[in-house]
């Protein structure tokens, strides 16, 4: 009936629903397909990714003898997938597959119907010229390494680790700062239970500190990662601690006897610590770092102090130590780098770092816990208790100027704030809010007990904060000015103590993050999933997972969730055993090769590499190292090098299709 | 030429550029409906022979879109694809093709808007160019291979 050679296609153009049939004609472009050369069969149909929709290719694959296969549809990043798996059912190489984005490209971004069909056909008829050149291709399976990195120590990070250590894999905990804990750690109590952070987060982290599958790397960075999903390979800088980590019990003698005293990161700065010290008392690991910008012994060159070598009866501190770089080869990575913080003094108006009494929700956090530096006790700079208290919503969130975004979580520890000031010092509370947003399990009864409780709740956005008193009831205190915008009417309210909730931003090194990972960010700076709803914890690099706030604003049970989600991803790609290998990549015709080697001093990645073949030279590509970015073979000047899946035919022919003037 | 509509090919990055578009696309932000996008892996994989085979046969502006400098996919594809495009547009004003038919922008994967803004912006440009002659005149349509 039909020769070996013969190309046959089949053409299906997905309805989408009306996403794509709302807008291009489907039946005409369908009759349109039928007339191009090669196509056997072309055929609309309402939802092709259906399992009917796929079944419809697979039948005419197997009765039709189709052996090219062209799918008009949404974008290849969602289904080209799909519908590869499809044809291989049938028994058709995927790699015989083509995919025409109509949706994103097409029908959801032009509205004239007619001019959508017109492109829905011209893009149709490039892929049907450019699956005529498709060949099979052999998908090699490589083997993973089973082990995983976990970038970042904080609740999300955590969880994600100890979830995939509990399941006998091996993860590596790379975490910054000397502590694990993140954010969590620093908090004082968790709304909407009140239940103390430190308790709830503590089990956890000594969980990490003696797990047998983790191997805990704090004080440490990534400084480089290569290979590719399955096969990573991370270099990771172990930041000099000068101290003999195998030796430092924790007992933090070396604190007490050192002389120099440094704001403490921990307690964003309302406490002190030494320039040898344990974060806090929980810390894990639990051993003490020399900062060395503030060690008198380090800047003097030896010369000074010393008093902690002397104090150290471990003998653990060591000057002598240097960073270390270790190499870590992992299957998988998980990023749970967290988020930063807006810095509250770039809305001058508010007065954040120029009036002592402005402070931050994290330092008001600080300031209730019982281990913080004011063990407890809520109060002013001079000491005193305050009577007043204004909590300032969305400090730089869902503000153009400044974030977009609602940073989520803040309408929540601000009721968890008003009521411990209620609750502890019977303090009066105005809530000045945008919208109360209580969206999560007992968050909006949470919301209607504090209001309940006596707390004032203004809706307007604060225009400033002052210290200019127009009264004598405002003298000495700090005016919040602010439109109720309920009673349309601009409100100056006195208080003693101003807490600002600011917008939880990407990490300030997020970009570096990114390019070090080889993924995206968004526009707000956090890292970029594969899909939104779909796939919130992938990025868009294969093998390199997303957990907690580096991704976007969450609370801690959605941090806890993403965590293990990412831990869920990384185990589903290890206990696969195997990955696809890409083998769209690079080969050489050797007929054509000359040897000159461009291509090897092009290569990023190390794949072709000159050798002597039958007495000339010619180029070799190693297939495990090619990741097929096609590079070489736009450099290559004698043509031999090309791009299987994207060979120079297959490219010149949509441009032809595409630039060609029609009726030619 | 009242009624002029250019004809616009672009070569989007599978990484950054293409996933802008798609953007765009689950954004429903419109813009203009003359461009044809070609998905490569990486910007690195376009030949300026291709641009050249495109204006030769028909295309009245070629958009190279690719991952911003440091965010290529393949480390640095887009730093070799940031060399050969202003050569190329060299070479085309030498051979009498303004140069401004070709244009080279970074899209990353969250710049939806910008994609539209990109894709109307050259469209418009080229609109104003007029159509391009050396595609349009009759024994360009058969062309040699390149690659």
């Amino acid at each position: 009936m039909h020769m070996e050679n013969e190309k046959r296609i089949g053409v299906y153009i997905c309805h989408c629903g009306l996403n794509i049939a709302g807008t291009v004609d489907v039946e005409e472009v369908a009759k349109y397909a039928a007339t191009l050369p090669h196509v056997v069969i072309a055929r609309d149909y309402r939802y092709i990714c259906s399992d009917p929709g796929q079944e419809l290719i697979k039948n005419d694959i197997k009765e039709l003898k189709l052996n090219r296969v062209v799918v008009a549809s949404c974008s290849p990043r969602m289904h080209e997938h799909t519908f590869r798996k499809a044809c291989l059912a049938a028994g058709l190489n995927p790699y015989l597959y083509e995919h025409v984005n109509i949706r994103e490209h097409c029908s959801w971004v032009h509205a004239d119907k007619k001019q959508a069909t017109e492109k829905a056909k011209d893009l149709i008829r490039a892929a049907v010229q450019r699956v005529y050149y498709h060949e099979p291709l052999e998908v090699k399976e490589i083997p993973v390494n089973p082990n995983t990195l976990v970038v970042g120590g904080g609740i999300a990070g955590i969880e994600a680790a100890l979830k995939i250590a509990n399941s006998g894999r091996k993860v590596y905990l790379v975490e910054k700062e000397p502590s694990i804990g993140g954010h969590m750690i620093q908090l004082d109590t968790t709304f909407p239970t009140l239940d103390c952070s430190e308790c709830i987060m503590t089990p956890k982290m000594s969980e990490v500190g003696h797990h047998s599958n983790i191997e805990l790397l704090a004080y440490s960075e990534v400084e480089e990662v290569s290979g590719s999903v399955g096969n990573f390979k991370v270099k990771v800088k172990k930041k000099a601690r000068y101290v003999d980590e195998s030796k430092c019990i924790g007992c933090g003698i070396c604190e007490q006897k050192c002389p120099w005293k440094v704001p403490s990161e921990f307690e964003v700065g309302l406490g002190q610590r030494k320039a040898i010290y344990i974060p806090f008392a929980q810390a894990i690991p639990n051993i003490a770092t020399v900062d060395k910008d503030h060690c008198v012994y380090i800047q003097s060159g030896g010369k000074k102090c010393g008093a902690c070598i002397k104090a150290c009866e471990a003998g653990a501190v060591n000057f002598d130590q240097t960073d270390q770089v270790v190499e870590l080869e992992v299957g998988a990575i998980i990023l749970a780098t967290g988020y930063d913080l807006f810095d509250a003094s770039w809305i001058p108006q508010y007065g954040y770092g120029k009036y002592d009494n402005v402070i931050t929700a994290l330092e008001f956090e600080r300031m209730t816990c019982a281990a913080g530096p004011t063990l407890g006790k809520i109060q002013l700079k001079d000491g005193k208790t305050p009577q007043s208290v204004a909590i300032i919503h969305c400090v730089g969130s869902r503000d153009k100027n400044y974030c977009e975004y609602c940073s989520r979580i803040c309408c929540m520890y601000a009721l968890k704030h008003a009521h411990h000031l209620r609750d502890k010092i019977n303090a009066a509370v105005y809530q000045m809010y945008i919208d109360m947003r209580c969206t999560g399990d007992s968050y909006e009864e949470f919301y209607n007990r504090v209001s309940e409780e006596g707390v004032v709740f203004i809706k307007g956005k604060v225009a400033e904060v002052t210290d200019r008193a127009k009264t004598e009831e405002e003298e000495g205190k700090l005016i919040v000015i602010a439109e109720n915008t309920l009673l349309g009417k601009v409100m100056r309210i006195p208080v003693d103590m101003v807490i600002l909730c600011p917008a939880m931003v990407a990490r300030s090194d997020a970009a570096e993050i990114a390019r070090k990972f080889s993924i995206t960010q968004k526009a707000t700076g956090f890292f970029l999933e594969r899909h939104a709803k779909l796939e919130p914890q992938v990025s868009a690099m294969d093998g390199v997972f997303l957990a907690g706030c580096c991704q976007f604003p969450k609370d801690i049970p959605d941090s806890v969730s993403h965590g293990r989600a990412a831990a869920a991803a990384a185990l589903e790609l290890i206990d696969r055993g195997s990955v696809a290998a890409e083998a769209a990549i690079a080969c050489v015709d050797e007929a054509l090769c000359h040897g000159c080697g461009i291509c090897e001093e092009i290569c990023e990645f190390q794949a072709p590499k000159v050798i002597v073949k039958d007495g000339r030279m010619v180029s070799m590509v190693n297939e495990a190292l090619c990741k097929g970015c096609g590079a070489c073979a736009v450099a290559c000047p004698s043509g031999a090098m090309s791009i299987k899946h994207f060979t120079r035919d297959e490219i010149s022919t949509m441009i032809k299709e595409l630039a060609a003037e029609k009726n030619d | 030429m009242g009624n002029f509509e250019p004809k616009i090919v672009a070569f989007c990055c599978n990484w950054c550029s293409y996933a802008g578009a798609d953007l765009a696309g689950t954004s429903r932000i419109q813009y203009s409906p003359n461009i044809r996008v070609i998905r490569v892996m990486c910007s690195g994989r376009v030949n300026p022979l291709f641009v050249i085979k495109a204006l030769s046969i028909g295309a009245d502006g070629v958009l190279v879109l690719g991952c911003h400098p440091g965010d290529c996919h393949y480390i640095e594809g887009n730093y070799k694809t940031m060399r050969r495009i202003p050569l190329l547009q060299k070479m085309l004003k030498q051979l009498g093709i303004e140069e401004e038919r070709v244009r080279l922008e970074w899209v990353s994967a969250s710049e939806g808007a910008k994609f539209a803004e990109v894709t109307n912006g050259f469209t418009e440009s080229v609109r104003k160019l007029g159509p391009n002659s050396l595609g349009h005149s009759k024994q360009s349509s058969k062309e040699a291979k390149h690659g």
